[in-house]
């Protein structure tokens, strides 16, 4: 009987306490159920990120078509690089990028690059490049004259003429 | 007509000289669809890079090869390349120099001493600390071992890039969110090469699947002698470099 | 390049943390430090410290508040931040914050803050009138229960909040300290002494913020200083100064020594960019300096107006001394590059998101709050107030 009034009063007592929990309790459904709502699609499938984002970052446009697509065309610029020294650089590593050309070829039409300053980025004397690497100081090697006046950039040995 | 005829090779000439492969993909590059590009199974791949120090000739065609593919801001750099120069024994002081991230190349310095040209570019560590501190999600590594960057959830808070020990990270300041080097996940998942490989005109970088049984990676791991940058950090480092010199850091 | 000097990654030219996420720390460490000392009255039983008990309970409510809001203006796209509650990322150090933030506003503090001034607000909802009245109705949540039963219980209730609210103040801020201390890329932040370090810096400030409040609303509302309380908190200051002091040198000392492959650059940095900020403000002046005059009264006696003179002077010196260690280690930590050949400069930006104008905003901005619950929620003594 004196335990029944206790606990009466106790929870009499307490009852203020329980609307703070009560607030509490909808504050943290209310959370979940917005969490359920907004949360991406498909979060966590693969790991803790949202996998359409792979998609994101794959749709961006391409620029550098790429070697193979550049000689499915140029069958003949092919050949010419193959005996020389030039044939494991990529078309594009002088040419610049390509990829629209590659698209509609008569949409982009490539300008020649000027050899007089495309050559020396990668000939130009420096003691940092590696020892066994073609090097030349254009200003004395040269004259100023472009490159291609002697060398063929496809294949840039001299032959000796006639 | 001479137009025509290379017309005529391109659709000819495109599938007997591309691996299949890549014929398809090419297809849907053109139609600048690439998430639907069909026979690319993100299980099959685990991307790496490697990096043959001794062909680098710091002309800064990747540096300019990424910025151009990736829309990279100016002053901002996804891959770079670094001058060392070291007076013989002082490899714990060595000089180092990146002018513009070596985009404009560099011009010659140094006369003596040891001299050499370091590319960089994310590591895509398999264990990486920025995929680790991220409190959102925003960066993760993918199945096939590429960390990227999600824009459309990144909160712009920064933590990634002060966990990066190789300072591979900056704030995009158009998107207000982290930018790393991706690897060129758009094009590699097409049967392409990355940017920068495909414009380093000696070869210097090698894009590796070390996925592929058949991908020349695994004789050059096993004959060379290979080390990742600040193997200390253990972070799974996937950008194996032939002959690094202790200095660099 | 400007403020470069040796070599820096291109990419660490820009700093990423700026004087926004200094206040951070700083803010969060007055919200746990004023919080500690209001928990010294209710849990430990010193009653000398009573009068700054509920003081320090709305002081530590007034910048807890504001602690998140230098984050969310420092972020990229602040509109993203709900994202940390929505997919908290495990394994992030930083993931966890607002979770602990929230519990830590809501289970500890606006529970203690509510079952402290119960009886009073009921009260208040009877007597008063106006918009006062109806904000007073609302707090009450509805129940008018004062008995003496009910309130043995509120009392009951606090008592354990409080109890759970110390290692909770301790969490909060040692967090902060972790999301630092485990950069492992950043040899500056990288110790696991500094979820230690941040604890007793944040007891120290905030004991000084509650100490110099005490004094100054008194002195505002002229009323009567309890010597015998602010004698007890520059005590305390006291002792946590110098556990504070002798864990940071533990940790200057540790690095000298060991002196690992970041010892130059870290050694440069305090002797050149950091040499103000850390050795004269941080250490000299603001750590010394406090240190000497706090332990020189309790060592001589001296009388009431001097002590005021030492209190208010030591404890503004520490404030500045707390603020100078944050700075020391947000903008410290990225003066160095990550390949320890070089520095880069600070340039502190002023009317911009990120600049010195918001920075000194969000600092006034607690004391507006404060303002706003000493209003609704008085502090002070029955018998003062009513006078």
């Amino acid at each position: 009987m004196l335990c029944l009034l206790g606990m009466k009063d106790f929870l009499r007592n307490t009852e203020h306490l329980s609307r703070v929990v009560l607030l509490l309790v909808v504050g943290l459904i209310a959370f979940l159920l917005v969490r359920r709502a907004v949360v991406p699609a498909e979060f966590g499938k693969w790991g803790h990120y949202r996998p359409a984002s792979l998609d994101d970052v794959r749709a961006r446009p391409i620029k550098f078509a790429g070697r193979e697509a550049c000689e499915a065309c140029h069958s003949d610029q092919v050949e010419a690089k193959s005996k020389g020294k030039h044939v494991n650089v990529g078309c594009e590593a002088c040419h610049g990028p390509l990829a629209k050309h590659a698209e509609d070829p008569s949409a982009v039409v490539p300008q020649l690059p000027d050899t007089a300053i495309l050559c020396a980025r990668c000939h130009e004397a420096n003691s940092a490049k590696p020892k066994g690497f073609p090097q030349v100081i254009t200003a004395e090697h040269s004259a100023g004259l472009p490159c291609n006046t002697c060398h063929k950039p496809h294949n840039p040995k001299i032959v000796s003429e006639n | 007509m001479e137009m025509n005829r290379r017309e005529m090779i391109a659709d000819t000439g495109k599938y007997i000289l591309m691996t299949g492969a890549a014929a398809i993909a090419w297809e849907y590059v053109l139609a600048g669809k690439a998430e639907a590009s069909p026979n690319y199974d993100v299980t099959k791949h685990w991307w790496a890079m490697i990096i043959d120090v001794d062909k680098c000739i710091g002309c800064g065609n990747c540096v300019r090869a990424c910025a151009t593919e990736n829309d990279v801001p100016e002053g901002y750099f996804r891959t770079w390349v670094e001058r060392y120069h070291i007076e013989d024994w002082k490899s714990e002081n060595p000089e180092v120099d990146s002018p513009n991230g070596g985009f404009d190349g560099f011009p010659d310095k140094h006369q003596g001493g040891k001299n050499f040209f370091i590319p960089k570019l994310c590591n895509h560590c398999a264990d990486s600390p920025c995929v680790q501190v991220c409190p959102v999600g925003a960066t993760f590594r993918t199945p096939d071992g590429v960390v990227l960057v999600d824009e459309k959830y990144c909160l712009g808070c920064r933590y990634c890039i002060q966990a990066c020990p190789y300072g591979c990270r900056f704030l995009n300041p158009k998107k207000n969110t982290a930018d790393k080097c991706t690897l060129c996940y758009h094009r590699i998942t097409q049967g392409l090469t990355t940017a920068c490989c495909e414009s380093c005109p000696t070869s210097a970088r090698v894009l590796a699947d070390l996925k592929n049984p058949k991908d020349p990676v695994h004789e050059f791991l096993r004959t060379h002698n290979v080390q990742v940058l600040k193997p200390h950090m253990a972070t799974g480092a996937k950008v194996f470099y032939k002959n690094l010199d202790g200095a660099v850091r | 390049m400007h403020g470069v000097e040796g070599y820096i990654y291109p990419n660490e030219l820009e700093l990423q943390w700026s004087v926004l996420v200094v206040l951070y720390p700083y803010i969060t460490g007055l919200v746990a430090g004023a919080f500690i000392l209001a928990s010294l009255e209710r849990v430990f039983k010193v009653d000398a410290v009573k009068p700054t008990y509920r003081l320090a309970l709305l002081v530590a409510l007034a910048f807890l508040l504001v602690a998140p809001l230098p984050l969310q203006m420092h972020l990229g796209h602040p509109e993203r931040s709900f994202e940390m509650y929505l997919t908290p990322h495990k394994s992030s150090a930083m993931a966890m914050f607002g979770f602990v933030y929230l519990w830590y506003l809501m289970i500890v503090l606006l529970m203690e803050i509510w079952l402290e001034y119960r009886k009073d607000i009921v009260q208040w909802s009877q007597s008063g009138a106006g918009f006062k009245r109806l904000i007073y109705k609302v707090l009450t949540l509805g129940s008018k229960n004062i008995s003496p039963g009910a309130l043995k219980v509120d009392d009951k209730v606090g008592w354990f909040i409080t109890l759970i609210g110390i290692p909770s103040a301790f969490l909060l801020h040692g967090y902060v300290g972790f999301i630092f201390g485990s950069v492992k890329a950043n040899p500056w932040w990288s110790t696991p002494l500094m979820p230690v370090v941040f604890i007793f810096s944040a007891m120290v400030s905030g004991i000084a913020a509650v100490l110099l409040l005490y004094m100054l609303t008194s002195k505002l509302k002229k009323m009567v200083i309890d010597m015998r309380c602010v004698d007890k908190i520059a005590q305390y200051l006291l002792y946590a100064f110098i556990i504070d002091f002798s864990l940071e040198m533990l940790d200057l000392i540790h690095r000298i020594y060991e002196a690992d492959e970041s010892l130059n650059a870290l050694d440069f940095m305090v002797h050149t960019r950091l040499f103000f900020s850390q050795v004269i403000l941080q250490i000299g002046l603001g750590t010394l300096v406090p240190i000497a005059l706090l332990g020189l009264v309790q060592m001589v006696k001296f009388s009431e107006v001097v002590r005021k003179r030492i209190y208010v002077f030591a404890g503004s010196l520490t404030m500045i001394s707390i603020l100078a260690m944050r700075w020391n280690v947000v903008i410290g930590g990225q003066l160095f590059s990550k390949s320890f050949l070089g520095y880069t400069s600070y340039k502190m930006e002023f009317a911009t998101r990120e600049g010195l104008l918001p920075a000194v905003a969000l600092v006034l901005l607690p004391f507006a709050i404060l303002w706003i619950l000493v209003k609704l929620l008085p502090p002070w003594p029955k018998t003062e107030a009513a006078a």
